[in-house]
């Protein structure tokens, strides 16, 4: 199907999208520019928070961009577009209907009798495979059949854009990978009025394995980093060294590079400069990645062999090598990991051995700097979360401001740093210092 | 024409009517020779300002406190639709309607009488109008909750459902039918039947009223108990009981039980449950031909409202987060702007009325029926929290009392006030006393059905795991129990000191036998001005009460439920 055609189906200019105002402006997408032109199937890939979602609720005209423009077939487009649909993550099917009054549900409001759409879904669900179940209710089938109905439903309105939003990111292994089959073919057969597709997705091998193109996103701001061509005929080989390539490709874009400290670590908060966020990473997990990186014989790209052997999504393992790469105990080369010497004496160590090179590393970290200092000087050495939090609020937008100083709670407490009292909601020191 | 023969698998033959369509046709002309036979042998009475105490009366009378509630209840539910609407879909409009939604509702009902009464006689002859305002009245008493309940649920609808209709391009009328009212459904049900509850125990209030000199009775149920009362019949009262039990059994029966067993169908959760109501007149509809006859009307009628409504895909604010004044909202709100301004100058003037004796006579009152609330409260708390654990954690238990506390909790707590009055006026301080109990009648089931909802989903492998470590008596309730409670009990609370404060205006102002028996207490306040046609005193015991309870709402309730929801919340 590739390169028939090469008109611009969805253009993208120039699309920015903020939320809140003042201080409290957040962007969730900057600058973006984008053409899917007709014939492509296109995957947009990157780790959670970086506006994938968002991007296709754009292009679909669910959501409108605070500045920039989206056209399609060269109009500007203003509203929802009639000509593109959306699978949705969650389903999105009316638990009261049953298969075939949810297909057809999206038939009348286009204009067809009742009696029409009856006879249109019936086809369409036969289409997907699902004859038979015409009369169940969603909650009675399984997490592929629903998604099979919510495919039956998009293709329903026969539209040139199929939006895919993780569409495979609620089912079970098997059942996910027969579907990817399934609607390669309905893309590939050519028989639908189908233009163009766009996935958003959070697995890599997915992408590779079904786009022509895969474009990485990446977040604070949310914006595109690079993009990957895949020039693989179908079907794909996942054991091929083609696709391994280039799935390592994706994944040190992905995964970046180990910047010099300085960089690395930001700028305490409430000072010139950006501020480095904390990645979501528990403590348990980010031992867990470490003692298995530290046992691991590599016979492949590191990060795609750990994320095989803890069975984690891209989405989970990204902020974990993030975290140890903050503390120092990795370093990201050429999109591979490799544990540093405090690393590997961290996977070895015990509980509490563990906990002091935990906390000393802590302690280099600007943002804790600053939290300690805080908490020192106040009264007692106690600080309400309220207070780091406005402290903090015009640093980061405020839902942001509260997961940094959850997760700050969490890593400073393993480390025994300070305590929290949580009826409270105070802070304070573990072992009280003397203030100079 | 050859055809060929083939093997036929048992195809069931289908009669034209099945035997559930013969119980259905023999019910509906049962009621209606029911109907039909009551209106016939209605006494000459009924009509006028006197209430007969004959029996035969009595069915007339429950006819016609039906026909009152279900007026109301059909205002109420209009009312719910377009508030609720308006205020989940107008960012602008829900920054005035909602916090005005939390005032109005902390309004006593009664306050509301002589506003309705004179505004309505003014434009309509007396029999009407008085009609209108009981009407009105019981109007107040059912249409908050489910307003907000309506709102709640446009507003929590699923954001990806919400895309997917407006993706498929839906009408507004079709985003209405598949959407938003199947969401919507069972919040509204449940809310319709504490609705109904609440408007019983308004009702009885609202057949009977005196305003200034006038007094006014309406053919009712409520009337015919405080005749009977005032008349020390004992047996009418016991009479008018049972007949208000058996019209709210039966309504229970035939219309709460089986739209509840219908909404079940639209719980979002996509998981297969075991559905605890069940209801012998809906399996009985579902295998009725007519009723399915009376679903394909019905799918038709929506065929029709699809293309009357058009296919103009409806925008949703939601999602495309762009807000848009159209002129209507500007004549909205210059409207309100002007109506507010009328208000607060008018109001302000009828305030500057009121003698600085009568403000701390109110300041007083306000504390005193506090104290009643505070004590109603906590007997409540004493019996209900003990029994309703018994209730969750033993289904043996529940089995038995189950079904004779749903029927207790059934009869209007106003409607047993005459007897109470009866028995404890003769007792010092007896009104005292009598109030605290109405309050604690009407409001205790609200606590108790919270109660056993909290305890019978403590999850099993904590109460296993307090077994396990041999926790008993005080320490197995502290470390368990109370705390598993502490949410629904938090709700249970709210919504029954609510309560008893509005009941408090019937129960510290009793006029009884041609005597008026009154306590100290802002309830009293309200009845004796409303009674003598005070409308300055009217006002401020009112506007005090309404500040009273939305502070004690916003300083005391909200605070708790907030910890309710963090620290108590079972995951």
């Amino acid at each position: 199907m590739q390169q028939k055609q090469t008109r611009p189906l969805v253009e993208l200019l120039g699309v920015t999208q903020r939320y809140g105002r003042g201080e409290r402006q957040f962007t969730a997408i900057q600058d973006v520019n984008l053409v899917i032109s007709e014939g492509e199937f296109v995957a947009l890939l990157g780790p959670s928070g970086c506006g994938k979602s968002t991007l296709l609720r754009i292009i679909t005209g669910l959501n409108r961009p605070t500045e920039g423009l989206v056209r399609y077939r060269g109009k500007t487009l203003n509203g929802v577009n009639p000509y593109a649909t959306i699978v949705f993550q969650t389903f999105a099917l009316f638990p009261w209907l049953t298969v075939e009054e949810n297909v057809a549900v999206a038939l009348r409001a286009r204009g067809f009798s009742r009696d029409e759409a009856r006879k249109r879904a019936v086809e369409l669900i036969d289409l997907v495979g699902l004859d038979g179940f015409e009369q169940a209710y969603p909650r009675e089938l399984s997490g592929g059949m629903r998604q099979k109905v919510g495919i039956a439903r998009a293709l329903a309105v026969d539209p040139e854009l199929l939006c895919l939003d993780e569409p495979f990111s609620a089912l079970d292994v098997l059942s996910a990978e027969t579907l990817r089959g399934e609607v390669l073919e309905l893309w590939t057969g050519g028989s639908l009025k189908i233009r163009a597709v766009l996935m958003v997705s959070h697995n890599i091998e997915e992408a590779v394995f079904m786009a022509d193109r895969i474009v990485v996103m990446d977040k604070n701001p949310g914006r595109i980093i690079a993009e990957v061509p895949v020039n693989l005929p179908h079907p794909r080989d996942r054991k091929s060294d083609a696709f391994a390539a280039i799935v390592s490709r994706v994944y040190a874009v992905l995964a970046g590079q180990t910047q010099p400290e300085a960089i690395e670590y930001g700028t305490e908060p409430g000072q010139n400069g950006q501020t480095r966020l904390l990645p979501p990473a528990s403590v348990t997990a980010l031992a867990g990645l470490l003692e298995q990186a530290n046992a691991t014989e590599y016979e492949r790209d590191p990060i795609v062999q750990l994320q095989d052997e803890l069975g984690l999504d891209l989405d989970q393992l990204l902020p974990l090598i993030e975290a140890a790469e903050l503390l120092g105990f990795a370093r990201i080369e050429n999109g591979n990991l490799i544990l540093t010497p405090l690393g590997e004496a961290f996977a070895e160590a015990s509980i509490q051995a563990r906990k002091e090179i935990f906390a000393s590393r802590l302690r280099r970290l600007p943002f804790f700097r600053w939290m300690l200092r805080m908490i020192a000087a106040a009264d007692n050495q106690s600080l309400r979360w309220e207070v780091l939090l406005t402290a903090l609020e015009p640093e980061f937008p405020p839902e942001v401001a509260e997961r940094q100083l959850d997760i700050a709670l969490e890593w400073g407490r393993y480390a025994e740093l300070f305590a929290y009292d949580d009826a409270e909601g105070r802070f304070f020191l573990e072992t009280p210092v003397a203030t100079a | 024409m050859f055809k060929p023969r083939t093997f036929t698998p048992d195809v069931p033959v289908r009669p034209l009517l099945t035997r559930a369509d013969l119980w259905l046709l023999l019910t509906i002309i049962g009621l209606l020779a029911l109907v039909v036979g009551i209106a016939e042998r209605a006494p000459a009475t009924v009509q006028g300002p006197e209430i007969s105490l004959s029996l035969s009366a009595l069915p007339f009378y429950a006819i016609r406190s039906v026909g009152r509630m279900a007026i109301a209840y059909a205002l109420s539910f209009l009312f719910t639709m377009v508030y609720g609407y308006i205020a989940a879909y107008n960012a602008r409009a829900e920054r005035i309607l909602i916090p005005l939604l939390d005032v109005l509702q902390s309004v006593p009902i009664l306050s509301f009488l002589p506003v309705v009464l004179l505004g309505l006689s003014a434009i309509l002859p007396e029999a009407w109008a008085v009609e209108l305002t009981a009407i009105v009245l019981i109007f107040t008493s059912q249409v908050w909750n489910m307003t907000f309940a309506w709102y709640q649920s446009l507003t929590t609808i699923p954001r990806e459902l919400r895309e997917a209709s407006s993706i498929f391009r839906f009408s507004r009328w079709q985003r209405f039918t598949t959407l938003e009212f199947p969401f919507g459904a069972l919040a509204l049900v449940w809310n319709s039947m504490m609705s109904w509850a609440g408007g019983w125990f308004f009702l009885m209030a609202a057949e009977i009223f005196t305003l200034g000199e006038r007094d006014f009775r309406l053919p009712g149920l409520g009337a015919f108990l405080q005749t009977a009362a005032d008349a020390g019949d004992l047996n009418s009262i016991v009479w008018g009981l049972l007949t208000l039990i058996v019209v709210i059994v039966l309504l229970d029966q035939l219309i709460w039980r089986p739209l509840l067993v219908w909404a079940g169908q639209f719980r979002i959760e996509l998981v297969e449950r075991d559905d605890e109501n069940r209801s012998w007149l809906y399996d009985l509809l579902s295998g009725s031909k007519l009723a399915a006859w009376f679903g394909h009307v019905i799918g038709r009628l929506n065929d029709t409202l699809l293309v009357w409504f058009g296919r103009r895909p409806a925008a949703d604010p939601y999602l495309s987060g762009t807000e848009k004044s159209s002129p209507i909202e500007w004549l909205a709100f210059v409207l309100s702007v002007v109506l507010i301004g009328w208000g607060v100058f008018s109001g302000g003037q009828l305030l500057l009325r009121v003698p600085l004796e009568q403000w701390a006579m109110i300041a007083l009152s306000v504390g005193a029926t506090m104290l009643r609330v505070v004590m109603a409260m906590i007997l409540a708390l004493l019996w209900t929290v003990p029994v309703g654990v018994l209730i969750g954690t033993r289904p043996a238990v529940a089995a038995v009392l189950q079904p004779v506390i749903q029927i207790a909790a059934s009869i209007p707590a106003t409607a047993l006030f005459p007897v109470l009055v009866l028995v404890f006026l003769t007792v010092p301080g007896g009104l005292n006393i009598a109030a605290v109990l109405l309050m604690l009648l009407g409001t205790q089931w609200y606590i108790l059905f919270n109660v056993i909802a909290g305890a019978s989903a403590i999850p099993q492998d904590l109460r296993f795991t307090t077994e396990l470590l041999q926790l008993r008596g005080w320490e197995r309730w502290q470390t368990l129990i109370l705390p598993a409670l502490f949410p629904s009990l938090v709700t249970g609370l709210i919504t029954a000191s609510g309560g008893a404060w509005n009941a408090s205006i019937v129960a510290e102002y009793v006029v009884f036998n041609q005597q008026t028996y009154q306590t100290i207490g802002i309830g009293a306040q309200i009845a004796a001005a409303t009674e003598a046609g005070d409308f300055a005193g009217l006002f401020a015991a009112t506007l005090v009460m309404v500040i009273v309870v939305v502070a004690i709402n916003r300083l005391f309730w909200r605070r708790l439920y907030r910890l309710a929801e963090t620290r108590y919340r079972m995951e």
